[in-house]
């Protein structure tokens, strides 16, 4: 059982919904990056999603593509990633989920990938380009050494397959709320409640869904529905000007983080 | 509904040859999760995968449809002019005083370019998924002008990324695209070149795909794309067989191709794929040098690795961060290449090699020269490697060089490198 399993089998047992603000590993420098790391668990997130920047990200929308940017544009390493996420490890109790696209895994050969992610204090990964036809071999070895594989499930995926890919996910399922890239979206789509609806009656395993939230309308409408939120784009666009100041750019993800949290509030049962 | 289940048992047919032991290239790929040997797959987010899997469904049954095959047909000979000639090149050839070289007049289709075998293609199969918008990337700016024309021809709306560099070095395509009705939007991302402008169509198609389709232009990309665009582009082979058949009454000795994503290479080799005796040989980007960054050769430097959407050979770091790569030419510019041509390379049906940007500008003369021909930028790096080989040959021997694109587009920018006046 991972941090994660954990954490959602204590969430169940309260009735809460997790938090998972998404943040972009070395934007602008990993110092920054375990900087807000300890803050977003200061302020209750229930865990966080790292994403791993990668210079070819098909998935992700300005904001995150231009983090990942300016991350590679520090020359950030891997290693570093790693090094620094392990350096905090024994004062975290948020567990974090690698977000990290497949050409980073397949370079360092999977289960060399897994070891190092799991030694530095991640418990799960999500492979965003990683297709569950595709995920077996990955799985097997994410089973082996007790780590989660987080798959995604879109509005484009038809019924079948979304109960199929929630019987290969592990840790939880990413139910991902828009057809399209990252990126924050004033609306979301009309049917969302339901199709998380259908698909929760038919799957033990917890779901949090992401794309496109950053209001606390989504948040309140959302959050009765699964077991919990991912924000990233509005967090990551708040964390841009990190460069520039550290600690205004941190205050204003706070402020965001609060205002997202207190949304959340009135489902915690 | 087709399935990339690669979980199912593989069933083993021991007279087929994808299951001969030997490492000899097949035709038999790729199987149905998209693989040639181990190279191809679909590495794409899931919001894609239904797109891919309609887009199988509906090319197997065009396949299968004579109408289909019929109106291609036709297209291609009324709209294209194909057949393309296969032009003796005698003056070049006596000139080298080895092989005898014939050039594959792609040239001389519509636009200018092999490209428009495949946009034509894809653009009939949008009209049978009846998807009203058309996305492309464009290096060169010829898949570009082929799929604007398509579009045109069709009445489909069509958006076309392109690198906000190849749009300064490729003027003429980006306006003739304009001319067209296609909408040119620069990528001003990353390196501002083909790869960038790959990333960009997908995260439209990421929004778009329910009513988009995305008309690749290379022998890349997720499951099915390098398998239909060598398909379409076999027309360039299967008539060049034929073509040699009847001049020459026997198979060339050796085809010479460039490879950027590998197109025309693919269009070209795949029939040949079983004649053992024609060598094949695919000619890289070799830029400045064999430094990473100076080259975009991942066949011949890289390794395999994963970039939009399958593994294939590609210019990568040790982090798997796709590295910079160079070409004069904006259609090589871009650092992964078809997963069958790394089939190719690995069971060595193919051989690989570059070719450095001075080879390639000096080869342009070669033929503007001696035959009369403008060649782009693209194949005067195959030029250049057929000329050397050539010499090595014989005089009975007969070399084909794919002549995939002409070089009007690239003269402005010629002048430029040359410091010329334009």
């Amino acid at each position: 059982m991972t941090a994660i399993d954990e954490l959602f089998q204590r969430l169940k047992g309260s009735g809460k919904k997790a938090f998972m603000p998404f943040i972009t590993a070395g934007d602008p420098n990993m110092a920054f990056t375990s900087k807000v790391l300890r803050r977003l668990e200061a302020l209750g997130c229930s865990m966080a999603e790292v994403g791993f920047p990668y210079s070819d990200p098909i998935a992700d929308g300005p904001v995150i593509q231009a983090s990942y940017t300016r991350a590679l544009g520090n020359k950030l390493k891997l290693q570093q990633i790693f090094d620094e996420i392990q350096s905090d490890r024994s004062e975290r109790k948020m567990p974090l989920v690698a977000m990290v696209s497949y050409a980073i895994i397949h370079r360092q050969g999977q289960e060399g990938f897994i070891q190092a992610a799991k030694q530095a204090g991640f418990s799960g990964v999500i492979v965003p380009d990683l297709l569950v036809e595709e995920s077996q071999t990955l799985s097997q070895l994410c089973r082996k050494h007790d780590f989660n594989l987080v798959q995604l499930v879109t509005p484009t995926t038809p019924p079948e397959r979304a109960l199929r890919i929630a019987e290969a996910s592990s840790g939880f399922l990413y139910f991902v709320s828009v057809t399209g890239i990252t990126g924050e979206r004033t609306e979301l789509p009309p049917d969302l409640v339901d199709r998380v609806g259908w698909i929760k009656e038919r799957t033990s395993l917890p779901i949090c869904i992401g794309f496109g939230i950053s209001k606390p309308e989504h948040v309140k409408l959302l959050a009765p529905v699964c077991d919990g939120l991912i924000v990233g784009s509005a967090i990551v666009r708040c964390l841009e000007k990190a460069g520039e100041s550290q600690e205004q750019a941190l205050q204003s993800a706070e402020h965001l983080i609060a205002s997202l949290l207190a949304a959340l509030e009135p489902a915690k049962g | 509904m087709s399935t990339i289940d690669s979980t199912a048992p593989k069933i083993v047919d021991p007279k087929s040859p994808s299951s001969n032991p030997t490492t000899s290239a097949s035709m038999q790929v790729p199987d149905a999760s998209g693989r040639f040997g181990e190279f191809g797959g679909r590495y794409v987010p899931e919001t894609l995968t239904r797109a891919l899997e309609e887009l199988v469904e509906e090319y197997q049954k065009a396949r299968k449809d004579p109408d289909f095959q019929a109106e291609l047909d036709e297209l291609l000979h009324r709209f294209v002019g194909r057949p393309s000639p296969l032009y003796h090149a005698k003056r070049l050839s006596g000139l080298l005083g080895g092989a005898q070289i014939w050039l594959k007049r792609e040239d001389l289709n519509h636009t200018g370019a092999h490209k428009i075998n495949n946009t034509l293609g894809q653009a009939l199969l949008t009209l049978r998924m009846k998807k009203t918008r058309v996305i492309a990337e464009t290096g060169a700016g010829q898949h570009g002008v082929a799929s604007a024309t398509a579009c045109a021809h069709f009445g489909l709306p069509c958006v076309v990324y392109m690198g906000a560099e190849d749009v300064r070095r490729q003027k003429p395509n980006v306006f003739s695209m304009r001319l067209m009705g296609a909408e040119v939007r620069p990528v001003e991302s990353g390196s501002k070149t083909l790869r960038d402008a790959v990333n960009e169509a997908m995260r439209d198609w990421m929004s778009s795909v329910e009513h988009t389709h995305y008309i690749i232009g290379s022998v890349i990309g997720p499951h099915p794309f390098p398998q239909m665009v060598r398909d379409f582009q076999s027309v360039i082979g299967k008539e060049c067989r034929e073509q040699c058949l009847t001049s020459l009454g026997r198979l060339p000795d050796a085809i010479v191709a460039c490879v950027g994503g590998g197109s025309n290479a693919a269009g070209m080799f795949y029939p040949f794929v079983q004649d053992t005796s024609v060598r094949l040989i695919g000619v890289e980007a070799g830029g400045r040098g064999q430094q990473s960054g100076e080259h975009a050769s991942p066949l011949t430097y890289g390794s395999p690795g994963v970039l939009h959407g399958s593994y294939s050979y590609v210019m990568q770091d040790n982090d798997g961060q796709t590295s910079d790569v160079h070409s004069i030419s904006a259609g090589l510019d871009y650092p992964g290449v078809g997963p069958e041509h790394s089939y190719w390379k690995d069971t060595k049906r193919v051989e690989y090699t570059s070719c450095r940007d001075d080879e390639a500008i000096e080869s342009f003369d070669l033929l503007a020269r001696n035959e009369g021909i403008l060649t782009a930028l693209e194949t005067c790096h195959a030029l250049a490697k057929a000329a050397q080989i050539a010499k090595t040959m014989s005089r009975d021997q007969h070399l084909v060089i794919c002549l995939s694109g002409r070089g009007d587009k690239d003269a402005a920018e010629l002048a430029r490198l040359r410091g010329q006046e334009w």
